[in-house]
C-alpha cells in the first residue's frame, strides 16, 4: 500500500526517525532543565544528554567531542566558521577562497564579508560541477585566511575532493572549512584523515530534528578560534552564546550515532534504488543527469527531462514530493544558479527534477516514481512546441526568440 | 503555492492542443516566449475566409502549469470569435478567469502576446498590416 503523497525530497529535508524522536521525548517534559544550571539535578541531567551527544556527533565525523560546537543548524554554522575565521584571523589577511555551486549560507556570507572588506575568489566548477585541487592552489594568496568548499552539493550530490584541497590548504597553512551539511551521515566523513579544520552539519537532513546542527573546530595541529558571532552567556568555549536546544541535540545525537551504524546497510539499499529510478528514467530520450555520477552521494539524481518544464512536470506527478532547478520554482524568476554554474543551458536548468531518496524509500515508491515520471514526460512532450520542432530536426539555437 | 481548481482543470484536459498547417494561407502562427526563460507558447489559428470567423485554434505550450493553462483557454476563446473580437482578449481576462497569482500573470501576457502575433501572421500573409501592439508589456 502506497501512502501519498510520496516524499522524494530528502536533500530539501528527511524525517525524523522514530528512533530518534523517542529519544529525544523525554527531554520536553521530564529532564528539560537548564544544561548550564551547575547547582541542580535538572542541569545536571541535561548536561549530561549534552555531553553524550557531544560524543555521538563527534565519533560520526572522527572528532573529539570538545570539538563539537552546537549551533542552530548549518546555516548558522557555516555563517559562524567564515565569518569567526574572517575576524579571528584578520591581522593575517582578508581573502577567503569558495565555490559558485556552494550553498547560499556560504555564498551570501561571503557576499556579506565582501561588504566588510574581504576579497573573495568564487571558483568555477566544470560541467561535471567539479572543482580540481589546481584550481584551489593557483588561487591561494599570501592573505588568503580561508578556504569554504562543500563536501557534497544540495542540488546535484557532487563529491568534491575535499582530501586532496585540505592538504593543499594545510600545505599553504590556510584553514579549511567544508559545508558537510548533504554528506555527513550519507558517506564516511573524517576530520582527521579528511584533513577538516572546520566543518558545518546539520541534524535534519540526516533524520534528525530540525533547528539543530553543530561546527566542528578543531583543537589540535592546527588549534583553531572563531570569534563569537552572538554575544551573550559564553556558553560552547565561548564560540557560540546561547542556552543549549537539549532536546535538539540529544535528537542530532541520536541521529549521527544510527547514521554511523546504519550508514553502511543504508547506502547499499539507497543507492540501488536510486540507481534504478536513474537507469529507468535514462531509458527516454533527451533525459540527462546533471553533475558527476562518479563522485556521487547515494542517496540523490538530479535529471533533465528536455523540452519539458520542471513546474510543469512537477505538477503531473502531484503525488511526488520532489524539486526542480525550474524557475518557476523560485520567487525569483531564474532557473538554479547550481546548475547554470555547470555551465548547463538554462533551458536544461528550467528542465530538470531532483529526487533525493531516504532509509524510509521503499521499491513500490520507487516503481510509482518511474511510471508518473514517465507518463508526466511523454504527456507534456506532446503539448511542447519545443519537442515538436526537436522532432521535424529544427535546431531551437537556430531560431531567434522574443525576449520577455 | 496552490492551483485553482480551472488551472488544474485545463492542465489535466487541455483543450485544443496540435498543430495547424502554418503553410496554408488562412492560418496564423504566433510563437513567443523563449526556452531559456521557461516558457514558449505556439498558438494559431484558422480563419474562415468567407466569413473572417476564426474556426479552430490550436497550441502547444512548454511551460508551468498556468501557461499550459493560460494557452489552452486562449485557443477556447478564439474559436468563433472575429479576428477583430480576437484582439480584444485581455491578459487580465485570463487573470481573472484562471485566478492566477501575481506571480503568474507573466503567463497570460504571454497568451495575449500569442494571439496578436498569430493574427499579425495571419494578416500579414493576407496583405495587411500588422497591428500595432498599443500595449508594451515589457
Amino acid at each position: 500500500m502506497l501512502d501519498f503523497p510520496i516524499y522524494l525530497d530528502n536533500n530539501a529535508t528527511t524525517p525524523v526517525d522514530p528512533r530518534v524522536l523517542e529519544a529525544m521525548i523525554p527531554y520536553f517534559t521530564k529532564f528539560f532543565g537548564n544544561a548550564a544550571s551547575r547547582n541542580h539535578a535538572f542541569g545536571w541531567k541535561g548536561e549530561e544528554a549534552v555531553d553524550y551527544a557531544r560524543e555521538q556527533v563527534a565519533a560520526l565525523i572522527g572528532a573529539d567531542p570538545k570539538e563539537i560546537i552546537f549551533t542552530s543548524g548549518a546555516t548558522e554554522s557555516n555563517n559562524l566558521a567564515i565569518k569567526g575565521v574572517f575576524e579571528m584571523y584578520a591581522q593575517k589577511g582578508n581573502h577567503i577562497i569558495t565555490v559558485e555551486t556552494e550553498h547560499k549560507a556560504v555564498l551570501d556570507t561571503c557576499k556579506h564579508l565582501e561588504k566588510l572588506g574581504a576579497e573573495v575568489t568564487y571558483l568555477k566548477t566544470d560541467i561535471q560541477g567539479l572543482i580540481t585541487p589546481e584550481q584551489v592552489e593557483a588561487a591561494i594568496r599570501p592573505t588568503t585566511v580561508l578556504i569554504s568548499i562543500m563536501y557534497a552539493n544540495n542540488e546535484i550530490g557532487v563529491i568534491q575532493p575535499v582530501k586532496e584541497i585540505a592538504a593543499l590548504a594545510k600545505k599553504h597553512g590556510v584553514l579549511f572549512h567544508t559545508d558537510a551539511t548533504q554528506a555527513v551521515g550519507k558517506i564516511p566523513v573524517d576530520v582527521i584523515a579528511d584533513g577538516i579544520d572546520l566543518l558545518s552539519l546539520t541534524a535534519h537532513k540526516m533524520y534528525g530534528p530540525k533547528g539543530v546542527g553543530a561546527l566542528y573546530v578543531r583543537r589540535k595541529n592546527p588549534r583553531v578560534k572563531v570569534t563569537s558571532q552572538m554575544d551573550g552567556g559564553g556558553h560552547e568555549r565561548g564560540m557560540r552564546s546561547g542556552t543549549l536546544n537539549v532536546t535538539g541535540i540529544v535528537g542530532l545525537g541520536k541521529a549521527c550515532e544510527i547514521c554511523k551504524t546504519d550508514m553502511e546497510a543504508d547506502t547499499a539499499r539507497i543507492s540501488k534504488m536510486r540507481d534504478r529510478l536513474e537507469k529507468e528514467l535514462l531509458t527516454m530520450e533527451e533525459a540527462y543527469v546533471n553533475g558527476s555520477v562518479e563522485h556521487r552521494l547515494p542517496h540523490i539524481t538530479n535529471i533533465s527531462f528536455k523540452y519539458v518544464e520542471g513546474e510543469g512536470l512537477m505538477m503531473g506527478i502531484k503525488n511526488l514530493a520532489v524539486s526542480s532547478g525550474s524557475a518557476c520554482t523560485s520567487a525569483s524568476l531564474e532557473p538554479s544558479y547550481v546548475l547554470k554554474a555547470l555551465g548547463l543551458d538554462d533551458e536544461l536548468a528550467h528542465s530538470s527534477l531532483r529526487f533525493g531518496l531516504s532509509r524510509f524509500t521503499t521499491e513500490e515508491e520507487i516503481d510509482y516514481a518511474i511510471e508518473h515520471v514517465r507518463d508526466a514526460v511523454l504527456k507534456l512532450r506532446e503539448m511542447s512546441p519545443l519537442w515538436e520542432m526537436f522532432k521535424e530536426g529544427i535546431d531551437l539555437k537556430s531560431i531567434v526568440w522574443a525576449e520577455h | 503555492m496552490a492551483y485553482s481548481e480551472k488551472v488544474i482543470d485545463h492542465y489535466q484536459n487541455p483543450r485544443n492542443i496540435g498543430t495547424l498547417d502554418k503553410s496554408k494561407k488562412n492560418v496564423g502562427t504566433g510563437l513567443v516566449g523563449a526556452p531559456e526563460c521557461g516558457d514558449v507558447m505556439r498558438l494559431q489559428i484558422e480563419v474562415d475566409e468567407e466569413t473572417g470567423i476564426i474556426k479552430d485554434a490550436k497550441f502547444k505550450t512548454f511551460g508551468c502549469g498556468s501557461a499550459i493553462a493560460s494557452s489552452s483557454l486562449a485557443t477556447e476563446w478564439l474559436k468563433g470569435k472575429s479576428v477583430n473580437e480576437a484582439l480584444t482578449i485581455d491578459n487580465m481576462d485570463i487573470v481573472e478567469e484562471l485566478a492566477l497569482p501575481p506571480v503568474k500573470i507573466h503567463c497570460s501576457v504571454l497568451a495575449e502576446d500569442a494571439i496578436k502575433t498569430a493574427i499579425n501572421d495571419y494578416r500579414v500573409k493576407n496583405g495587411l498590416e500588422p497591428i500595432e501592439d498599443t500595449k508594451k508589456h515589457y
